[in-house]
């Protein structure tokens, strides 16, 4: 990384002027518009920025299912519990720890005495894995950006004491889900810069023949995204259905070959169930039978067949999550929206990760949370 | 961790001094003040790019009595609780390090303590120290006022960083470098050069920038603005953070001071720490205003936003 690269993607000056041009945008429009974006980091750098505040009236921006931590299901973070427990050593992801499984997280797990490391890459998955003959398994999440890396992994002969638990996700597959919900009322999508970057822009290609909205590819600085915004609003006014890449600095139409192939080689698309939202055909990335032997699932059929189904806690069955993260609620929706849950006690997924929405709202204070049902009242 | 320490160890406890929860106590003394106050230390990894825990235990207190004012150390005191088999030579390193910090600020260690426990019953070394200091007069982190500037003595995020690059082995090393740092010296050349001007001082350690500014701006009563644009960050610091999701301004400090001072003493002070090897890239980040106390917001230069303190450990995020 360049060290001036960042900060003039931070141009304060140039964001002013791309302010402008998106209030004339949606003026010319003469109408609301609502466009969804696809990516949990997008939400981040807009809270970041204070960019919301900072957007048209009559621009509605959702958030779509873009947070790999939020949509990782309940089941398959029970199931690595499982493993835990069962004296296993679990490396997964920081922001993995704290998710609420449908009785308890790992980081509950860790506290009972349960072996749960936390680790920064797949790589240290491997190398942990060659320091010792234990088995290690690796709580392998998140979409096709760190999908890629767990290929890679799996690429490079890894010992047999390896065991991969993949509950990584697909996102175009989920994008088919979210438009084809009844009552969307998606105009047009901001699709993830570093996704794109992977797979190419060309995935999106068949999604905007499909449904006839536009998608814009956008990366994370602040310019990127008010020019994405520029580009996907005139797109919408104009009903131009097509993609338009607002990330040419890293993402091509066909994307990163080589990371494409050693995804594919490792991973099939299966359907699979993005937590709150729905089963999403193709959205579930699973190890092929080449690589069998490091599969955690088949390795440790026996043990997670026999673990009993952990009972869901009585307040997590009115969590709206899987409807924020489709757009057909915001957080402050949620009557548990920073009152019962909360960064410290989540009940949802998206207020854990710090890509997660309602965490991201609650810390930004996008709007402000629900009063408690005893707070006001008469004493 | 202010929660816990409201809720059980200030129960009972009517001391003025104690109450105020601020960086030490003050206690009358003559026409001055003399300054006590007292800490723990526990990092991992105990050594460390820029420093170890021996400094770190030297500074924290050093700097902590700094804050109040008090820049003329009287005694160190050093207690070390030690885990059986800890490394001998390490343990020679760590407290040739401590002594060294001591040297630096002026500040003799005077007395000590030390303990062994069984393997197991401590994770590798804990350091507890206190430490006794005079100032001419004291200066309060409640003590903002409205319009007054903030200014912070140089770059942040640093120490934080590194801890957790070494920690976590993220082969980041040799970019990030901890700030641990007496800064009685830097704040004595603050108070020399624009005296009862500085209305209140704080180091941004655990929590960072955000949990000191919030911590002041409520027991004040104002509002803090920030501006991003005029935070001073390194550039490896502000790579590391981009690449792991953290945020500097929640990231902690161990060689930085925040100084809230008069508008019109801020161009004096900044050239007085700039003139300073700890204060060369000291900047004024913003200013103390009228509205909900305790508010942070950050003008981000695209829009503004508010802060707020986060309890836990920051982790990196996935993608």
């Amino acid at each position: 990384m360049s060290g001036a690269r960042p900060l003039e993607l931070r141009d304060v000056e140039r964001g002013r002027k791309l302010r402008e041009r998106l209030a004339r945008a949606v003026e010319r429009a003469g109408r609301e518009i609502t466009v969804m974006h696809v990516c949990g980091s997008h939400e981040q750098a807009m809270a970041r920025y204070g960019l919301r505040q900072s957007l048209p009236r009559a621009l509605r921006v959702q958030m779509g299912p873009g947070c790999p931590v939020c949509v990782t299901d309940a089941p398959e973070i029970d199931a690595v519990i499982t493993l835990a427990e069962a004296g296993h050593l679990v490396l997964t992801y920081g922001d993995m720890l704290r998710v609420p499984g449908r009785a308890g997280s790992l980081d509950d797990a860790r506290a009972a005495g349960a072996r749960v490391e936390v680790i920064y890459s797949a790589t240290q998955a491997l190398e942990r894995a060659r320091a010792t003959r234990d088995p290690v398994i690796f709580f392998a999440t998140g979409f096709e950006t760190t999908a890629v890396a767990t290929a890679a992994i799996l690429l490079q002969a890894p010992p047999d004491n390896l065991f991969v638990y993949s509950a990584h996700k697909w996102v175009p597959a989920a994008m088919e889900v979210v438009a084809c919900s009844p009552g969307s009322r998606i105009e047009g999508y901001l699709a993830a810069g570093h996704a794109a970057t992977i797979t190419g822009y060309g995935v999106f290609e068949p999604f905007v023949a499909a449904h006839q909205r536009p998608v814009v590819v956008a990366g994370f600085e602040p310019l990127d995204i008010l020019a994405g915004l520029v580009s996907l609003v005139d797109l919408v006014a104009r009903g131009e259905p097509r993609v338009v890449n607002a990330f040419p600095r890293c993402v091509s139409r066909e994307g990163n070959r080589r990371a494409l192939d050693a995804l594919r080689r490792v991973f099939r698309a299966g359907d699979g169930e993005w937590r709150g939202i729905a089963c999403v055909p193709g959205g579930e990335l699973q190890l092929r039978d080449a690589y069998a032997a490091w599969d955690a699932m088949r390795r440790f059929e026996d043990l997670l067949e026999r673990a009993p189904e952990r009972a869901e806690r009585v307040d997590a069955r009115d969590c709206r999550c899987g409807a924020i993260m489709t757009g057909l609620a915001e957080p402050t929706d949620c009557a548990h929206f920073g009152v019962a849950c909360r960064p410290e006690s989540p009940i949802g997924a998206c207020m854990v990760s710090s890509e997660g929405p309602c965490r991201i709202w609650l810390e930004h204070r996008v709007a402000p949370p629900r009063p408690a049902a005893h707070e006001g009242d008469a004493p | 961790m202010r929660d816990l320490v409201t809720s059980v160890f200030l129960r009972g406890i009517t001391a003025p001094e104690a109450m105020a929860m601020d960086d030490g106590a003050a206690i009358p003394w003559g026409d001055k003040w003399l300054v006590v106050t007292t800490d723990a230390h526990v990092v991992s990894p105990v050594e460390f790019p820029g420093g170890d825990i021996g400094r770190l235990s030297v500074c924290g207190v050093v700097n902590d009595l700094a804050m109040m004012g008090a820049t003329d150390v009287l005694a160190l005191t050093s207690a070390v609780i030690v885990e059986e088999g800890f490394d001998l030579a390490r343990l020679s390193r760590l407290s040739e390090s401590a002594r060294r910090a001591s040297d630096e600020a002026s500040a003799p260690i005077l007395a000590g303590d030390t303990k062994v426990m069984r393997r197991g019953e401590l994770d590798g070394i804990v350091l507890s120290t206190s430490g006794l200091a005079v100032a001419e007069r004291v200066v309060r982190d409640a003590g903002m006022r409205v319009d007054d500037a903030i200014v912070v003595t140089g770059t942040i995020g640093d120490h934080g960083l590194a801890v957790l690059a070494a920690r976590e082995r993220l082969g980041l090393d040799g970019a990030l470098v901890s700030d641990v740092a007496p800064l009685n010296g830097l704040v004595r050349t603050a108070l020399a050069a624009v005296g009862d001007a500085i209305h209140a001082m704080k180091d941004p350690t655990r929590g960072g920038v955000v949990s000191a500014l919030s911590e002041m701006a409520t027991k004040a009563g104002v509002a803090v603005h920030l501006s991003a644009q005029a935070i001073p960050m390194s550039a490896p610091v502000r790579a590391a953070s981009e690449l792991l999701g953290i945020d500097p301004l929640w990231v902690a400090n161990e060689g930085k001071a925040l100084i809230v001072v008069e508008r019109d003493a801020v161009e004096p002070l900044l050239r007085a720490l700039r003139d300073h090897p700890l204060g060369r890239d000291a900047a004024a980040i913003g200013h103390v205003a009228a509205g909900e106390p305790g508010a942070l917001l950050l003008d981000t230069g695209f829009g503004t936003r508010r802060l707020f303190e986060r309890d836990g450990e920051p982790l990196p995020r996935i993608c």
